[in-house]
């Protein structure tokens, strides 16, 4: 790709591992291109492909009016203007780390128990995963990992660290879960090609399926991880955003309940208050270990991304308080099942099926009906429809590395209700107007047919379906719109 | 604990934290000085951090509550701040930022806020650069002595060597032509390859201004063999006093294809000081490098809060300009008290012009012209004296006995106080200073290339 300049740089800043140029990533720049709006731009591209929770920023709005000392620079606020300015310790404010072990007890029922020494910062979440690769694995090291999983773990594992991502294959049978078979497959593979295996990596609640990890998975993993002596790097980053049963089960828990099942050393913790609480823009990430050497170097390494001091104070100051927390994650857990609720729904309305979820500020809907082809090129083709046509940005599966096609993750928390009603009649008109085209399509097959009129493989094959689901091979998906 | 279980990079050294300069901090962590509750606790002179400014912004922020309480015009921005998380940065901040940045130099050069890039501070702006610019095993060349800190944001993660270009007092450590061939063959000898050069301009820990030969011996010097060069202008903010701090872009303005190989490192730390907030940058005219560097910057990204908070504050001209100039006053007035205190306990300095400490020449009271008897030196300055400052061995300066010691991190009585302890330790003897006559003569030779003022009693204690 040349850009100018490009000659006299690294392979690693040169090269694609920051992962950009894929899918998951042309969509939001459709997105860019076009951005909905419900009245400057109402046929605009709806974004559906950004994981980000929205639903509670009015309540933390209403926290910051009535606490100004929380800003070291209001009038209230102030006086501790320099101190925090000033401060530039690793280790982070005291009432921060506090405050967050407060908050991830609290998110988790107050079933597992956070030590604050063990909080260490990092750049987003994104910062922690890659630290957590550096502390723990070498050049040409493999973690393996589910699929699906996050599209950008492969530049924040990867990139600039050389350590490379080995899929645990799941498929829709199993719902996806992570089976022991598969687990000892993926292992004896990287083995069998001498790659050495350092850790898995999951994330819990799952992106994209936003499902929550049972707990004999979980035990299944920790004794496997302990076995084999490999860690376990868990990304909870979606655990404040179980909105129904089951309940969710950390990895703190397993190791609580029996720190004999697992030595801690190899146990690890992400986390970041992006999801949470909505707030990706102050950049706070987390990681919690119970391994002393992990803590000890991801802290100095935490000097490549620490949290702005004004928003560790803000944060300290917010998630300290009690009631509001309190509050604020059983009102966000309301608002994200009532969103799920009214979305799924309004998908089956039009056949299109979900993966049962709990959790997560998306869901994981099958569009198989929908697909001209069972395969790659079939989904991508249905996904170009769907950003340029339709115009949702959703997130076609195969971003997400899933080894069946037809799958998209579709996310409601980042927009209001209305927009979200704007998306299912989108979706309602699509849907309806290529089961029309298929009924014609099958109609006119028939008259064809008996004309004897030799017709394309694809006609043929075309099979007959309930109204309310399409041909899974329509040529007439591109002709929707 | 099975060391095995981790990376290498977890398991090494390299991030220098078992180093002196880390080691100092530990000790005044242990015991610091305050004025009433710990009076005879260690004082912090090693970290360069700069506190003399902070009323100005106080009351900035007092008379603007509007972003300070994330408001605009009265409606609260909290949503839309929080959701910020474009790594191209808030544009408002960035064209504040490049318009400071042009100001701090003069506005003899505008900077492009499209090639800026934001960083969690210039630590993170470094490493994220050696990603950029070198392959693990790779070298820069660093004029010594330099920032400890290096080490770690430049080698750790990246793989990347460190070959120093060797800088001697007797030319008050200036940047010969010599002295970068003769880096750039040591890189050779070691089998590594060179991708460019680093400075650090003002300098860390000298407190000088690169002059504009040296500048131009630079850049003939990365265009000849090809090569990056990354001008470290952190403290750009702190000149104080003549002759006047250049930035590379100023020198490199009107030279043709060259600015492809140029990029500068910024920090609001030293300035504004305010390295709580986090506030780096890469500034570079090469699109690729600002490509890259902005995707790698999602690993540490300034808060949104900050951006916003930042992009009110200077982009006020009116605060800027009296910011930067009553900055310099002080910095000049507290920095030649520290001079003068020294002096009158016979101690010179380098002349510095700029930053926010000063390169101390203590050569005279060791009791071996060694890196050992720095080292020995250095201890009774921490534990007896009561005195963090940092060996110029912890900076990888060839010669024993220079001492970085920081001074805008204190109020003026911490300093005296300071001065005093130092006096008492050297009047003392305790220190032990050099009796073999034969190391005073070269040093003596070379007082007119740079200042060292002594009175005439202190030379006495010399011989």
């Amino acid at each position: 790709m040349g850009i100018p300049g490009d000659e006299i740089l690294s392979r690693v800043a040169t090269g694609d591992g920051h992962g950009e140029n894929t899918s998951y990533f042309d969509g939001w720049k459709a997105y860019d291109n076009d951005p909905f709006h419900p009245i400057h731009n109402p046929n605009g591209v709806i974004q559906m492909g950004l994981a980000e929770n929205q639903l509670c920023l009015d309540l933390m709005r209403d926290w910051i009016r009535k606490n100004p000392q929380a800003s070291i620079c209001t009038k209230e606020g102030v006086s501790e203007f320099e101190a925090i300015a000033n401060f530039q310790d690793y280790h982070g404010l005291p009432d921060f780390r506090k405050a967050i072990a407060k908050f991830m007890e609290k998110a988790r029922g107050g079933r597992a128990r956070f030590d604050p020494e063990r909080i260490v910062m990092s750049g987003g979440a994104t910062g922690a995963q890659e630290t957590i690769a550096f502390c723990l694995a070498n050049p040409g090291d493999a973690f393996l990992i589910p699929t699906p999983y996050y599209p950008a773990f492969d530049r924040d594992f990867r990139w600039r660290t050389g350590v490379q991502l080995l899929p645990i294959r799941c498929h829709s049978h199993d719902n996806f879960k992570i089976t022991e078979a598969e687990l000892a497959a993926a292992y004896r593979k990287a083995r069998d090609s001498k790659i050495r295996v350092k850790g898995i990596l999951i994330t819990n609640p799952s992106n994209p399926l936003g499902t929550t990890m049972d707990r004999e998975t979980l035990r299944t993993l920790v004794r496997f991880a302990n076995e084999e002596r490999i860690h376990l790097v868990c990304d909870e980053i979606f655990s404040g955003t179980v909105f129904d049963g089951p309940e969710y089960v950390s990895v703190a828990e397993i190791l609580q309940e029996d720190p004999s099942t697992c030595d801690g050393d190899l146990i690890h913790i992400v986390y970041s208050l992006s999801k949470d609480l909505g707030v990706p823009g102050f950049r706070v990430g987390i990681i919690y270990s119970y391994n002393d050497a992990v803590v000890s170097c991801a802290r100095r390494m935490s000097s490549f991304g620490l949290v702005s001091t004004q928003t560790q104070l803000l944060l300290a100051s917010m998630l300290g308080d009690d009631d509001f927390t309190t509050d604020l994650l059983a009102e966000s857990r309301r608002r994200l099942m009532h969103r799920h609720r009214a979305f799924t729904a309004g998908l089956e309305g039009v056949g299109i099926r979900c993966l049962q979820s709990n959790a997560g500020l998306f869901c994981w809907m099958s569009l198989k009906p929908l697909l001209k082809d069972a395969t790659a090129e079939g989904e991508a083709e249905l996904w170009r429809v769907i950003v340029n046509e339709v115009k949702l940005n959703i997130s076609p599966g195969s971003s997400f590395h899933c080894t069946e096609p037809g799958w998209f993750r579709a996310c409601f928390a980042n927009m209001d209700e209305e927009t979200m009603e704007t998306a299912l009649r989108r979706i309602r008109t699509f849907v309806r107007r290529a089961n029309d085209a298929a009924t014609a399509a099958k109609t006119k097959k028939r008259w064809d047919t008996s004309l004897r009129l030799s017709l394309p493989r694809r006609f043929e094959e075309m099979t007959v379906l309930t109204p309310r689901l399409m041909s899974p091979r329509s040529p007439l998906v591109q002709a929707a719109t | 604990m099975n060391q095995m279980l981790l990376s290498r990079k977890a398991a090494c050294n390299i991030h220098g934290q078992d180093s002196s300069y880390f080691l100092g901090w530990q000790e005044y962590e242990k015991n610091p000085y305050d004025p009433i509750t710990n009076p005879t606790g260690i004082i912090q002179m090693g970290l360069a951090e700069n506190q003399l400014c902070f009323d100005l912004i106080e009351s900035w922020l007092e008379n603007h509550p509007d972003p300070a309480a994330f408001k605009k015009d009265g409606a609260l921005l909290f949503r839309e701040l929080a959701l910020f998380q474009d790594y191209h940065g808030l544009p408002a901040f960035k064209r504040a930022l490049a318009k400071y940045m042009g100001e701090v130099r003069g506005n003899k050069v505008a900077f492009d806020p499209n090639r800026l890039v934001l960083t969690a501070g210039a630590t993170s702006a470094n490493e994220t650069l050696m990603f950029c610019l070198a392959e693990p095993g790779e070298a820069f060349l660093l004029p010594t002595p330099y920032y400890p800190g290096f080490d770690r944001d430049l080698k750790w993660r990246t793989g990347a060597e460190i070959v120093p270009i060797h800088c001697s007092s007797s030319n008050g450590f200036r940047i010969t032509k010599p002295a970068l061939e003769a880096a750039y063959q040591d890189a050779q000898k070691r089998s590594l390859r060179v991708k460019g050069v680093l400075v650090t301009n003002p300098s860390n820990p000298l407190g000088t201004t690169l002059t504009r030969h040296e500048l131009d011996i630079l850049v003939d010097f990365v265009v000849s063999k090809d090569i990056h060069l990354i001008s470290d202008e952190i403290y750009s903010g702190t000149n104080f006093d003549s002759p006047g701090f250049i930035s590379i872009a100023e020198a490199t303005k009107d030279r043709n294809n060259v600015s492809h190989r140029i990029h500068i490192v910024c920090s609001l730390s030293k300035d504004l000081g305010l390295p709580g907030f986090r506030v780096g940058a890469i500034y570079s005219e090469n699109e690729a490098v600002v490509s890259a560097a902005t995707k790698m910057s999602s690993f540490g990204m300034v808060s949104s809060q900050t951006q916003y908070l930042l992009a009110a504050l200077l982009s006020d001209k009116e605060f800027t300009d009296k910011y930067l100039l009553e900055n310099q006053k002080r910095l000049k007035e507290r920095h030649d008290m520290l001079v003068e205190g020294l002096r009158r306990i016979g101690i010179g300095c380098l002349k510095g012009s700029a930053a926010l400490f000063c390169w101390v020449d203590m050569r005279h009271l060791l009791k071996s012209n060694t890196f050992k008897g720095e080292m020995e030196l250095w201890k009774k300055i921490v534990y007896q004296v009561g005195l963090n400052i940092s060996p110029g061995s912890s900076c990888h300066c060839d010669e024993p006995g220079w001492f970085r010691v920081c001074f805008a991190n204190m109020s003026e009585d911490t300093l005296t106080l300071a001065m005093q302890r130092l006096k008492s330790f050297v009047d003392s003897g305790d220190c032990g200073s050099n009796h073999d006559s034969g190391h005073q003569r070269p040093r003596k030779t070379f007082l007119t290339k740079w200042v060292l003022r002594l009175s005439s009693t202190d030379r006495k204690s010399e011989r």
